[in-house]
């Protein structure tokens, strides 16, 4: 059967993809960045999974609003980089895992979470940018990819406690796949950033480093915080931090089948441009 | 019942809600256009005909052109969308998101070195902090205005 092994969270600032396309990684700006992902990239080199299963948002690249789907799963055999404005970042087509994809839709959306099936999707900075913070600048990247696509943009957004529970069907989903995989999921976005209007720039480290402590010790209370507490503290962007829980749902200590999982890595960083970023890789047990 | 929205007495927030969402329809759907390189090209060769090409308010191209984001995210824009304006200009986010603040782009990024805009004073409508309404613009050009250094 398929497992999860672990779970990995971090920030997806598109800016981090600029520089290492750019070859800015050694720059004095850049290096503590780049740094706190040493272990992360030597970690996967040992531990590298069949599939990964990855959590993030599109930032209005495939989805405009004529179609706005709350929970997108993709589906098809490949993804290609999108062009976001700037030109498609110089890296290598997504493989899918199409059988494997359709499967987890269906185990899900029997368990009550409606999802939409997508099989024809650009991904955007939102994916590829943890791909190469985790894998670095491969030619190809070295396990297929399910890309889960959650709206964060345009408000309804998931409550946390919503991506929490989903989390949890989905780890219900993949164990049940009848082929041996080694399965990571990991949840995007974030910590605390602030875009728009006059408050952009805003940075709370205070509050992201409890929200990673939470994250790991009480995920199930971390889940009760509503929306407003994500925008006033964690600035507007902020909100992108419910994705981490729905990989956090996906614990086998949450299901209580298994125990607390072990804090492989943990890192903090500000800034990358607008951006404070947050790391953590969870291994399952 | 009309939308529920706790998050009006955010300082310097627009939150981007099925109402701005209708409001701003085809000003995003014009930015999310300039993903395509050739509609780059069309819209930096003649921007006021291409402009003219989307069922945009006067006002909503009136911003675009004057490449003012605050005004633009009041007219519905979202800054994901705008964003690509800002991409067909060759702009960073970090510029489009300062430009928003009235500092300058060294300012800002300054500020962000520093670890970025504190929350205190700038969590509710009414507090103290550079966010609210009466310490805008921001930067040198705030106090000048103000009458300051």
């Amino acid at each position: 059967m398929a497992r999860i092994t672990a779970s990995v969270y971090t920030s997806h600032v598109p800016a981090i993809g600029a520089a290492l396309d750019q070859g800015k990684t050694g720059e004095d700006y850049w290096k503590p960045l780049f740094a706190g992902y040493d272990y992360s990239k030597q970690w996967e080199k040992q531990n590298t999974p069949d599939v990964v299963f990855l959590v993030y948002n599109d930032h209005a690249t495939a989805f405009s609003l004529e179609i706005i789907p709350t929970f997108a799963i993709g589906c098809a055999a490949e993804f290609q980089p999108a062009d976001e404005g700037y030109g498609a970042r110089p890296v290598p087509t997504v493989i899918g895992d199409p059988d494997f994809a359709s499967h987890i839709a269906q185990s899900v959306i029997q368990d009550d979470f409606d999802l939409t099936i997508v099989n024809k999707m650009d991904v955007d900075h939102g994916l590829t940018v943890p791909l190469s913070l985790m894998f670095g600048q491969p030619q190809a990247w070295p396990c297929r990819v399910i890309p889960f696509a959650v709206n964060v943009v345009q408000y309804p957004v998931p409550s946390g406690m919503r991506c929490f529970k989903l989390g949890q069907a989905i780890r219900k989903a993949i164990e049940s796949y009848d082929r041996p995989l080694n399965v990571q999921i990991w949840g995007t976005g974030g910590m605390s950033h602030q875009l728009q209007g006059p408050r952009a720039g805003l940075i709370n480290k205070a509050w992201d480093n409890r929200f990673l402590d939470r994250l790991i010790a009480e995920p199930g209370e971390l889940a009760k915080v509503p929306h407003i507490e994500y925008v006033r503290e964690a600035g507007s962007e902020g909100i992108e931090l419910v994705m981490w829980l729905i990989a956090r749902g996906a614990m086998s200590d949450v299901a209580g089948s298994g125990k607390a999982p072990t804090v492989a890595h943990r890192f903090f960083h500000v800034p990358a441009s607008n951006t404070a970023v947050g790391h953590l890789i969870l291994e399952n047990h | 019942m009309s939308l529920d929205k706790p998050y009006l007495d955010v300082p310097g927030t627009t939150i981007f809600d099925a109402d701005q969402s209708r409001k701003g329809y085809w000003l995003n759907q014009f930015c999310m256009s300039l993903m395509k390189a050739e509609n780059r090209a069309r819209f930096k060769a003649n921007e006021r005909a291409y402009l003219d090409e989307w069922a945009m308010s006067e006002e909503q191209k009136q911003a675009v052109l004057a490449r003012d984001l605050n005004w633009c995210i009041r007219l519905g824009g979202n800054i994901y969308f705008l964003a690509k304006i800002g991409a067909t200009d060759g702009k960073s986010f970090q510029q489009m998101a300062g430009s928003m603040t009235g500092m300058t782009e060294q300012e800002y990024r300054d500020m962000m070195i520093k670890g970025g805009r504190s929350p205190e004073g700038n969590r509710v409508l009414g507090e103290d902090g550079d966010a609210q309404p009466h310490r805008q613009p921001q930067g040198a050009a705030g106090r000048a205005a103000r009458g300051g250094n």
